[in-house]
């Protein structure tokens, strides 16, 4: 007789083996890609929804947090199409190129798809997975058995696939618009692969919404590679609607002499995890990885990444801010890795939090993991109040206490807005922030 | 009367520092304050400015009439009352122009007045800036993040040039500055004497008030007014010290 050892399945963990049973035909082929999300499948079947005793997830509790799986999102219909137009506008400043994926899917005629720059290229992630030869990459190191990459493997649908030929210089930033435009609630596994060629540069904005009052579940992946002498400027916004709950994960590495900015802004969303895993393969390559989040309501927002220094003579540069009101709460776990080889590793990581109100949390685990000897490697995590001396001060000069916070808390998230490259960007962000103040009240 | 401090006692954690101290300025005319350490002139200049901190336990302000212990600090401001600071503080992401207009404007909307147009304010800042010798590099930077001493004292002066306060409070204003930031710091002030304008200028030296010649000079003692005299009271006391003040006041 068996004896089953494992727990019984959450209502969650139940609904995702049903989908994955109902949509086995269509998941299966062609036979590669079907073999890939099997196994994924078991990964995940094998450890279910990971929990707070994952140390990995342990702030941000999906099987807690994850009550329900909601079903597949269904191909977009011309309504759901035509909603999706004005999605990602507020960032329009910066002149980008659109590519917009509907409820996961990439719809090209919502897209700018027209003079491509040389040595740009755009298509379908569906494309790719059809074919019987459409290999996907396979995860970097830190994150090959997460349970939502797992997942994502075994259903990811559809997603954008970019390469940047070797010395191509992308002057016109790429802005892919990832909007859910369902009218039920609906799960989205969306994945994207980003290719970008030796001494190659490109700017790529990556933003997330939909409606504000639907508990769709989004799992998104872009897999990023950067040659050697590349250099790639990426943002990513999460403006997902209050109900929603976003996964959305990061696996990038670079080569020799390149350069990898990434920044992560989470202003929406119920409960949003930005996972990170960067590898940095190449000598001499600097990576700088930022975020902030405003938080409020309930929301909770976890940021959670390994920039791994696999070989020597890399800086890498990682500060995550967070403003969280109300009774939000916010996580920020980061490790940095340095390999037994990777001496002269110069790696710095900071994490602050302003706490808003009695009730706000920030929980911070800042990690070194350093097996070479010769390397300079430090952390510091902050959270505190607004600083009554300085509120003080502007009072005293005649700004009112709310207009006095504003500033300072503009001040807080506006010095790690300002390592992004892109003007209309970091003008962009800085508005949303403003937005969000004059919300407060 | 522009300004009358009636029986004022003060308390910060439940330890008394102001102990009925009574004190009236004029329009026009500046006051020194002088004492020893501890002796309460600190806190004079914070309550003044409505820090929340202190608790008036009996007493009042009244400023052009008005009782302002009510009041907070943003509306004492908006009223025309000035601090500088003796630690002037640093604020990291906030441009020194960004803050001035920001204030600037703050001020005017509070007493219903227009704001300033960007040509406008930019003309008054430099003016300002220029003789105080603060240079465009320093108004761009964050406010006072990196400043020397010289320059956080210099600034806080240029925000007093802009705001154009009606009563201004120089708490210590003297304290970590060399001859020649004192003496720029003094011009700035005395450039902005007029009949409309008062002054109280807290300092533990007589030294500062070389430059700044004072109307009145208080001596400050154990949380009280225990002498006032005119300028010549100063030099007396740089003289002799304040041990005999402290003895009195026991």
């Amino acid at each position: 007789m068996n004896v089953e050892i494992r727990q019984m399945r959450t209502a969650a963990e139940q609904a995702l083996a049903d989908a994955f049973a109902r949509h086995k035909d269509r998941l299966a082929k062609p036979a590669a890609i079907g073999a890939l999300r099997e196994a994924a499948f078991a990964r995940f079947e094998a450890s279910g929804l990971p929990h707070r005793r994952v140390e990995e997830w342990k702030y941000t509790d999906l099987r807690a947090l994850m009550r329900e799986a909601v079903p597949l999102a269904a191909p977009p219909d011309t309504n759901e199409r035509a909603r999706a137009r004005e999605a990602g506008r507020f960032i329009d400043e910066a002149g980008a190129r659109r590519i917009v994926l509907v409820n996961g899917v990439f719809a090209p005629e919502l897209s700018d798809l027209s003079d491509l720059d040389p040595g740009l290229t755009i298509g379908a992630l569906a494309d790719r997975l059809s074919r019987a030869d459409g290999a996907v990459p396979g995860a970097p190191g830190a994150l090959d058995e997460d349970t939502a990459v797992s997942l994502n493997t075994a259903f990811m649908g559809d997603g954008a696939v970019i390469a940047v030929a070797p010395g191509a210089t992308i002057g016109r930033p790429l802005h892919i618009v990832s909007v859910v435009t369902a009218a039920s609630p609906c799960a989205v596994f969306a994945r994207s692969l980003v290719d970008i060629g030796n001494d190659a540069q490109m700017t790529l904005i990556e933003s997330h919404e939909g409606p504000a009052d639907l508990a769709y579940q989004v799992n998104s992946v872009l897999q990023l590679a950067a040659g050697d002498k590349a250099r790639l400027d990426h943002v990513k916004v999460v403006r997902e609607g209050g109900r929603a709950l976003h996964i959305g994960t990061l696996m990038a590495t670079a080569g020799a002499d390149a350069a990898l900015n990434t920044f992560v802004f989470t202003v929406g969303g119920a409960v949003v995890r930005n996972q990170l895993a960067i590898v940095l393969n190449g000598e001499r390559t600097e990576a700088h990885v930022g975020g902030a989040s405003l938080l409020r309501g309930s929301q909770h927002a976890d940021n959670t990444l390994v920039v791994d220094h696999a070989v020597p003579h890399c800086t890498s540069r990682e500060v995550f801010k967070s403003v969280v009101d109300g009774d939000a709460r916010s996580v920020f776990q980061g490790k940095i890795v340095v390999r037994p080889n990777a001496q002269k590793t110069d790696g710095k990581m900071a994490a602050h939090a302003l706490l808003l109100s009695e009730s706000a949390e920030a929980d911070a685990k800042p990690e070194l993991e350093i097996f070479a000897d010769d390397v300079v490697c430090g952390h510091g995590a902050t959270a505190g109040a607004l600083d009554g001396e300085l509120l003080f001060y502007l009072k005293a000069r005649g700004i009112p206490q709310k207009q006095a916070e504003a500033l300072m808390i503009e001040a807080f998230v506006g010095e790690a807005v300002e390592g992004i490259a892109n003007g209309a960007v970091r003008e962009a962000l800085m508005q949303t922030v403003s937005g969000w103040l004059a919300a407060r009240g | 009367m522009l300004l009358e401090i009636k029986n004022l006692h003060v308390e910060i954690d439940g330890k008394k520092i102001l102990n009925g101290l009574d004190l009236a300025i004029e329009q026009g005319k500046v006051h020194a304050i002088m004492g020893p350490n501890g002796s309460g002139k600190s806190t004079l200049a914070y309550v003044l400015a409505g820090k929340e901190d202190y608790a008036v336990t009996e007493g009042d302000i009244l400023f052009n009439g008005e009782s302002v212990l009510d009041l907070d600090p943003d509306e004492r401001a908006a009223r025309g009352l000035f601090l500088a600071f003796q630690y002037p503080i640093e604020i990291p992401g906030v441009a020194t122009m960004t803050f001035l207009r920001t204030a600037l404007n703050a001020q005017r909307k509070a007493r219903g007045e227009g704001e300033l147009s960007t040509p406008d304010f930019l003309k008054r800042v430099r003016e300002a800036a220029g003789k105080l010798e603060i240079n465009q590099d320093m108004l761009r930077r964050a406010v006072n993040v990196g400043f020397s001493g010289g320059e956080k004292k210099r600034n806080e002066i240029l925000q007093m040039a802009m705001l154009e306060p009606r009563l201004a409070v120089l708490d210590e204003t003297d304290s970590g500055l060399d001859i020649d930031a004192l003496k720029i710091v003094s011009e700035g002030v005395n450039r902005l004497r007029s009949p409309e304008r008062a002054f109280i200028v807290i300092t533990h030296y007589q030294r500062l008030l070389d430059y700044i010649v004072p109307d009145v000079v208080h001596v400050l003692s154990r949380g009280r007014i225990v002498k006032t005299g005119g300028k010549e009271l100063a030099l007396e006391l740089e003289a002799s010290g304040y041990a005999q003040y402290q003895s009195e006041a026991a």
